[in-house]
């Protein structure tokens, strides 16, 4: 799978989509990155005249990229055969520390590890850093991934 | 029915009660979901545990099957009768 079919697999779209592209995909391993447009709307009001990305946006980053996209690559086997199936995520915890805020326009790079993948719970270790190398938050993620079958 | 894999069961989902349900509420025909609150990502954490300490593999067909305490024990049961 390519990482570009990756990205169209995804089950969000803009304004919640935060996920510009992978870098490297392993069963082990992905990283992507995305970029925190100036225009996104949440900047008018976090927080009133001084914007910065919220925790929750930030969090909701490496749940995308760290957990979703890994997610979709560790059931591509699945997806190639039930071509009629959608993937359904249900974030079941997040345990995240935040080190240094992102203002609007800046561009992160998310890595995540996988801890394990069983029984449709993926549980991974994820990293965000700026563009100047920075660590921005870093945590555990857990989710569940099912294929459901489009009706 | 074996009464200490009760209790080291009854230990491993204890963790995973959520803060409205007491460890006095667990009873072999508790239901997991229904009864004791825990969610489905729990489940797969008391699977997993379950799995450590009893030195057991569980599959995908145990986990549909595993609905109740008591279901979890049969499962730990046959799993032990098999090694």
């Amino acid at each position: 799978m390519e990482n570009n079919d990756i990205l169209k697999l995804l089950p969000y779209s803009p304004p919640f989509l935060f996920v510009d592209e992978l870098l490297e995909v392993t069963e082990d391993r992905v990283v992507g990155n995305y970029l925190f447009s100036r225009d996104l709307d949440f900047y008018q009001g976090h927080f009133t005249d001084f914007p910065v990305t919220p925790g929750v946006i930030l969090t909701e980053c490496c749940a995308q990229i760290g957990l979703v996209c890994l997610g979709i690559f560790l059931l591509e086997a699945y997806i190639s055969e039930n071509k009629d199936s959608n993937i359904s995520v249900g974030l079941s915890s997040s345990d995240m520390d935040f080190y240094h805020p992102v203002l609007p326009g800046e561009k992160v790079t998310v890595t995540s590890e996988k801890v394990y993948f069983r029984f449709n719970k993926l549980k991974c270790r994820v990293k965000m850093h700026n563009s100047t190398g920075k660590l921005v938050c870093k945590g555990v993620i857990s989710g569940m991934l099912k294929l459901q079958e489009i009706e | 029915m074996n009464e200490e894999r009760y209790h080291q069961l009854r230990d491993i989902i204890q963790i995973y009660l959520p803060e409205d349900v007491s460890v006095t509420d667990i009873s072999k025909e508790s239901h997991f979901t229904n009864e004791l609150n825990i969610n489905s990502a729990h489940l797969v954490d008391i699977v997993l545990d379950v799995e450590d300490a009893f030195d057991i593999m569980l599959e995908n067909e145990d986990m549909e099957q595993m609905q109740t305490v008591g279901d979890a024990l049969d499962i730990i049961e046959t799993k032990l009768a098999k090694k």
